[in-house]
């Protein structure tokens, strides 16, 4: 069933009778995100094929070029092209959106947070009934509130600038890091989903099948650290493969919407491994559902900021994921079912082939997430929270960095110092942490809705300039700034 | 009540869907809409029915100009509309199904249903069929569903009947019912519309013929007229499209089928014991009206369609079944309907999608990596080739006009070895320039000793096109002719008319 309806050719928006109507009708919204796309079109001639420039990298050069004399009449004889499903739109939105939406949806979120700072902070609280008498107190109090608190932020998370060492001042830097790896594994697994418009919500269940097969090898099996580590993680992998790949495999034979299947595997995950963590994995002697400690050979190595070989393995993850999907020809199966599962399968890709290919590749990166948890965080025995809500974080990281494995790397980055800063914002500045959370949470919801940011800062919608075709489409919507 | 409509124009972007459409509707009267897919009848009655908004034009109901916002105003005006798709929901019962949206209620809110029930039976009697009020709609065949469409409306008080393509779905037997409720619909003085490209159904019940064509009203027919004369009106196309085309010197058989058969979900024949056969550097052209088997008969072609029976090889390797990656393999070309869909990934650039079923290895994959210089070099040098209007190989297929598209799609089928090229729509919706380009390559293709299988539904492409032509009509192949085969003969077989022994040029 396709619900993709070719705006040039009303046969087909007759043959599916009112579909196609309301697909018409919501065609001028869709031009809007496409005629980002068509800036590029009008983009400078390229040079000669060099051999480092990966196709992704190529276009950005042609979106930041600009816009060449082409003929206009190119351009408005060109028929529209075709809408196209919500979802499939949703997703590309996501992938596709521009670097300065995301930047402006941080700023949204901390001038919010900046609010709810100020709102919640009783000093100022105080201060406010001597608004007019003495407005400056007032001010001061929401000054000291927020530059308090933002300074206890970066403090917390990046640099401390009070140390007087180098190596101690650089300290939570390094902390924000070590959150940040689980997140940027787990995110890249997620993203790698949503680029073949596949939404993986089962973070949290292949992360405790992942961390809970290496934190079994980690304690059960003595083993030289040469080989032990190396075990534990690729048991993680196959834990949190075989974990997504369940719900592949649902998906491809009968149907089934992974969303739903995801969610039923986590129950399933949580609950079985809460079970298992009351008998057979339980440590000996203990009342508690919690499993004996890691042996120190499974141990990740690393500084005692807690940043550890974890964090290098990430990295290394990113590139591999970066290459997965820009220069492998998988990835170019992932992506071409992802945009355009009709096309692909023309193409002779298996569309259900690459469901489960998908979701194998992005348990095993939520896998390694379930890995770092047991091996390199919490070493002292797992239990059925080891995911700590990175299985769920990691959806907003993945769409945070537009779904592309460098960019998860830096919004997990991002969502580590958040995290490590949260923590001394609490401890220094008695901000409650939930303030960061709602911070984090409306980064991305401004990021899942770009028109939001757009009408915030009147940006004018994607296309909206230059475009000579711009003027053949009076039908179209103007923007905000228009 | 009288309806008119009076310069009726609708825009999508840069395409006109409706071009000052005039059109007056009689009580008592059944008005047929005849048109191609893609005409612009559909959207004609979206905009009758409150779902589009107008951009020129106006609507008026016995002199007095109307404005619908939404198909409830519509409805208040009389107008009711039986959908191509019903609008039923399917877990609901018929009575509900007739009440929603204009629901009576007694105290509190409750649903008055013993109204809606003895409703449904009141008008059911009235045009002789029975109806239980109480079964869900799931559970009940098409046609019946149907009929619980035309209720809704005449509950409502319609006064003018819109039936969008309502015959699509209907088996025969059902059409027939359907034709005698519309008569009684037009005996008790209600206006009909009926939207539809069947000419049979046309003659039977029309009084009044308004042909459609590109979104202009092309004339009037009587309903006497012969079927000739409305299919060529319906599917005529006055540009005269002039390509250089030696004589084919066809080789041995290449692609045969033999008693091709399918059904579609709902055990109608979509392809009727299909058999032809297509020699080396030959076009064989498929005419036909849109729908009437062509869509399923290239996707069968090409691999599609497991649960087809009968033959279809090339060169002797069957291809019936085998799934699109396998006919790729076995020399498979093929430019889909809808290449928007089926053709091109619209946000892959112009060099992925030159590759896009030719993933699977050498040379554009080597150890599970693209090969992006190779790609980079060989899709620079395919712009060329194929004159695709592109400011780079790294521009996505998306932004490229629908002409520049298809070559695209043409490219990259053509720079494959091809034992077999299938085009379908080849030129739909593209400039006359492109057209030309497109035509020419096929006929290149054909001239290397590839056979070729073009559908068409424009009759100027497939005369200019064609080695032989056959002639679909609903799933079955009525005739294969030369392609010097009179106009209005090929108009009288694409209504189903077998033509007084057809000349087989098989």
């Amino acid at each position: 069933m396709s619900t993709e309806h070719s705006g040039t050719d009303t046969g087909r928006a007759e043959r599916e009778g009112r579909d196609g109507t309301e697909d018409t009708r919501g065609r001028e919204d869709t031009e809007g995100s496409r005629k980002d796309t068509d800036e590029a079109g009008g983009a400078g001639t390229e040079t000669a094929p060099d051999a480092t420039e990966t196709v992704e990298a190529a276009t950005e050069t042609v979106e930041a070029a600009p816009p060449p004399p082409l003929e206009a009449h190119d351009l408005t004889a060109e028929l529209p092209a075709a809408p196209e499903p919500r979802s499939a739109r949703f997703v590309r939105e996501l992938t596709n959106g521009s670097a300065a939406i995301t930047v402006l949806a941080i700023i949204v979120a901390l001038v919010i947070g900046a609010i709810l700072i100020v709102v919640t902070d009783s000093a100022t609280l105080d201060a406010v009934p001597y608004f007019f008498a003495r407005p400056s107190a007032t001010l001061k109090a929401i000054g000291a509130a927020v530059g308090g608190g933002y300074a206890a932020l970066f403090r917390g998370g990046i640099y401390d600038y009070t140390q007087s060492s180098f190596t101690a001042a650089i300290e939570p830097l390094l902390h924000s890091l070590s959150f940040a790896t689980p997140l940027i594994a787990a995110g890249i697994g997620i993203g790698i989903g949503f680029r073949a418009a596949i939404f993986n919500i089962g973070g949290q269940g292949q992360m405790l099948a992942g961390g809970a097969l290496a934190g079994w090898i980690a304690y059960a099996l003595p083993l030289p650290a040469a080989l032990h580590i190396p075990i534990a993680v690729v048991a993680a992998l196959v834990g949190g493969a075989v974990a997504a790949g369940i719900a592949g495999v649902i998906k491809a034979t009968t149907g089934a919407h992974e969303v739903i299947v995801t969610i039923m595997l986590n129950y399933i995950s949580f609950y079985l491994l809460g079970y298992l963590l009351t008998n057979v994995l339980k440590k000996p002697g203990s009342n508690n559902p919690i499993s004996p400690p890691a042996l120190p050979s499974a141990v990740f190595p690393g500084t005692t900021a807690g940043l550890n070989i974890g964090f290098a393995i990430v990295v290394a993850l990113t590139i591999f994921a970066s290459w997965l999907m820009n220069r492998s020809a998988l990835g170019f199966h992932f992506r071409a079912v992802g945009e355009n599962p009709d096309a692909a399968r023309v193409a002779g890709i298996s569309v259900k082939q690459v469901t489960v290919i998908v979701m194998i590749m992005s348990g095993a990166f939520v896998g390694f997430a379930g890995a770092y948890q047991v091996l390199g965080q919490t070493t002292t025995g797992f239990t059925n929270a080891l995911d700590a809500g990175i299985g769920f974080n990691a959806i907003t990281v993945a769409l945070l960095g537009r779904n592309k494995p460098w960019g998860i790397f830096w919004a997990g980055i991002l969502f580590g110092v958040f995290q490590a800063g949260g923590y001394t914002m609490q401890a220094a500045e008695g901000i409650d942490i939930d303030i960061i959370l709602v911070v984090q949470s409306v980064i991305v919801l401004f990021i899942a809705a770009p028109p939001l940011v757009r009408a915030i800062f009147r940006m004018p919608e994607p296309g909206h300039h230059r475009s000579a075709k711009r003027a053949h489409r009076p039908a179209v919507k103007t923007g905000a700034a228009a | 009540m009288k309806l008119e409509l009076r310069g009726i124009t609708k825009r999508f972007g840069s395409l006109v869907a409706n071009d000052h459409i005039d059109l007056a509707i009689e009580p008592g009267e059944i008005h047929c809409i005849l048109g191609e897919n893609g005409a612009g009848k559909t959207t004609l009655m979206n905009m009758l029915y409150g779902l589009l908004p107008i951009d020129e034009g106006e609507i008026l109901i016995d002199g007095v100009a109307q404005h619908f916002t939404s198909p409830r105003d519509a409805m208040r005006a009389g107008i009711g509309m039986v959908h191509q798709h019903f609008m039923l929901v399917p877990v609901f019962t018929v009575a509900e199904n007739v009440i929603l949206g204009h629901e009576q209620t007694t105290f509190a809110g409750h649903l008055n249903m013993a109204a809606a029930r003895v409703r449904v039976k009141e008008i059911a009697a009235q045009f002789g069929f029975h109806i239980d009020p109480d079964a869900r709609i799931e559970d009940l065949p098409v046609g019946v569903q149907q009929r619980v469409e035309i209720i809704k409306a005449l509950a409502l008080d319609a006064r003018v009947l819109v039936f969008d393509e309502p015959t699509a779905v209907l088996t025969p037997q059902e059409t027939d019912e359907l034709m005698s409720i519309m008569r009684q619909l037009r005996d008790s003085g209600r206006a009909i519309v009926f939207i539809t490209h069947k000419l049979r159904e046309v003659r039977e019940v029309a009084d009044r013929i308004t042909v459609v064509r590109l979104g202009k009203v092309v004339g009037s027919v009587s309903p006497g007229a012969s079927d000739a004369e409305m299919a060529s009106m319906m599917v005529g196309r006055a540009v005269e499209l002039t390509v250089a085309k030696g004589p084919a010197k066809p080789g041995e058989a290449a692609l045969v089928v033999e008693d091709l058969v399918l059904a579609d979900r709902h055990h109608l024949p979509v392809l009727d014991h299909v058999s032809f056969t297509v020699r080396r550097g030959e076009i064989l052209a498929v005419a036909g009206v849109q729908g009437n088997g062509q869509t399923e008969l290239v996707e069968t072609l090409f691999g599609m369609h497991r649960d087809a029976t009968g033959t279809a090889t090339i060169d002797g390797k069957n291809l019936l079944g085998i799934g699109s990656r396998a006919a790729i393999e076995a020399g498979v070309g093929f430019v889909p309907e809808d290449r928007q869909r089926d053709g091109l990934v619209g946000d892959f650039t112009v060099a992925e999608n030159l590759m896009l079923n030719r993933s699977a290895g050498p040379p554009f994959v080597r150890h599970g990596g693209l090969q992006l210089r190779l790609l980079r070099r060989f899709a620079d040098q395919k712009i060329r080739e194929f004159d695709v209007r592109t400011p780079s190989a790294s521009t996505r297929a998306r932004q490229l006009s629908g002409g520049n598209q298809q070559k695209l799609v043409l490219a990259r089928e053509l720079s494959r070895d091809l034992r077999l090229l299938i085009a379908a729509q080849p030129t739909r919706g593209l400039d006359v320039g492109s057209i030309e380009f497109v035509h020419e390559r096929i006929i290149a293709a054909r001239d290397e000793g590839v056979p070729v299988v073009v559908v068409s539904t424009e009759l100027d492409e497939v005369t200019a096109l064609a080695d032989r032509i056959a002639v679909m009509y609903r799933g079955a192949i009525v005739g294969i002719v030369p392609p010097d085969t009179p106009r209005d003969v090929l108009g009288l077989m694409m209504a189903g008319a077998p033509v007084d022994g057809p000349r087989q040029a098989a």
